[in-house]
């Protein structure tokens, strides 16, 4: 077993630079499907902070918040992309800007 | 530099690297892929915080299941990339401005040093704990019921499923009632609806087989 020299703050520094990237591309990108990477990718960052934060106070429970956001994001990842297929379906189209039927 | 901190920085570096492109390529099946590699270098990045079985969970789940269903969904829709056409949205500076600030909010915050990293030790994450009664003879003849707590280490994986299938129960099957929701909304949102001339087009071999069986009845009854 590797000696967890990387210290708590070097994980949430990691953590905190893939969440940006995540918010930046759920922003910029018009692609629905890229907007929806970048959603994981924010989870992502997120669970790499809850099992960091587990090891830094010793308590499993941050590992177990992980499975359950991971369970959630296999959950939403699925809906997701059914949503993306009906929209295709409606309007040949999944880009982000031309959905806008709600806007009032 | 000790080892672990070279493994690291190779693969945290991997993983930034690998999340911008995410963000940056244009064709999705290049994202998704991309996505990918950032899922196996966070995964190793589990397994280095002493999270064996949330490492193995996160290849079994993200990079198997649903890596998979993006690629299927990527196909599915098959979108012509035409080369001139904008990726970006309109509001593209805003949003690497917003991402900026997130990004400089996180950095203040963490400065090296906050948070006092003890002497690490993984053991409390492979530790399950067994709880009983224990009679205790006082001195004075009366008998006392105390609850121990008794310590024993196991695998994180181990440890892990103990305290899902205790502690944990009720949210374990609340998640698995979670997912049989989400996989039926799934399947409704997907479906396709036949619209009125698809069903006017249905098949002639489609109500053959009815009618024949229809003549079989009435002749059986006959």
């Amino acid at each position: 077993m590797l000696e967890a020299v990387p210290t708590t703050e070097a994980y949430l520094m990691l953590s905190g630079t893939l969440f940006a990237i995540g918010l930046v591309g759920v922003i910029i990108r018009r692609n629905m499907i890229t907007v929806l990477m970048a959603i994981e990718l924010m989870m992502n960052a997120v669970n790499i902070n809850l099992v960091a934060f587990s090891h830094r106070f010793a308590s499993l429970e941050g590992q177990i918040f992980t499975i359950f956001i991971i369970t959630v994001a296999a959950g939403e990842a699925a809906v997701g992309l059914a949503i993306i297929i009906q929209l295709y379906r409606l309007k040949s189209t999944i880009n982000v800007d031309e959905a806008r039927e709600l806007n009032g | 530099m000790s080892p672990a901190l070279v493994v690291f920085l190779v693969i945290g570096t991997i993983a930034v690297a690998s999340s911008i492109l995410v963000v940056a390529m244009r064709n999705p099946v290049h994202s998704a892929l991309f996505l990918l590699l950032t899922f196996l270098c966070v995964a190793i990045l589990f397994v280095m915080k002493g999270a064996e079985f949330v490492g193995a969970v996160q290849v079994l789940v993200y990079a198997g299941g649903i890596m998979v269903l993006f690629l299927f969904v990527v196909m599915l829709i098959n979108v012509r990339h035409l080369p001139d056409e904008r990726v970006l949205s309109n509001f593209w500076k805003g949003g690497l401005l917003v991402g900026l600030a997130v990004f400089l909010l996180f950095f203040t915050m963490v400065r090296p040093g906050v948070f006092h990293d003890p002497v690490a030790s993984d053991q409390a994450l492979r530790t399950t704990y067994t709880y009983r009664h224990r009679k205790v003879h006082q001195p004075d003849g009366t008998v006392v019921r105390k609850l121990i707590r008794r310590g024993k280490v196991v695998g994180n994986s181990e440890a892990v499923g103990m305290a899902l299938y205790t502690d944990y129960l009720v949210p374990f099957e609340v998640a698995s009632l979670f997912l049989l929701v989400a996989m039926i909304g799934a399947i409704v949102i997907g479906k396709r609806e036949l619209s009125a001339i698809e069903e006017e087009n249905i098949p002639a071999y489609m109500l053959e087989r009815s009618e024949t069986e229809h003549e079989v009845k009435e002749a059986m009854s006959a």
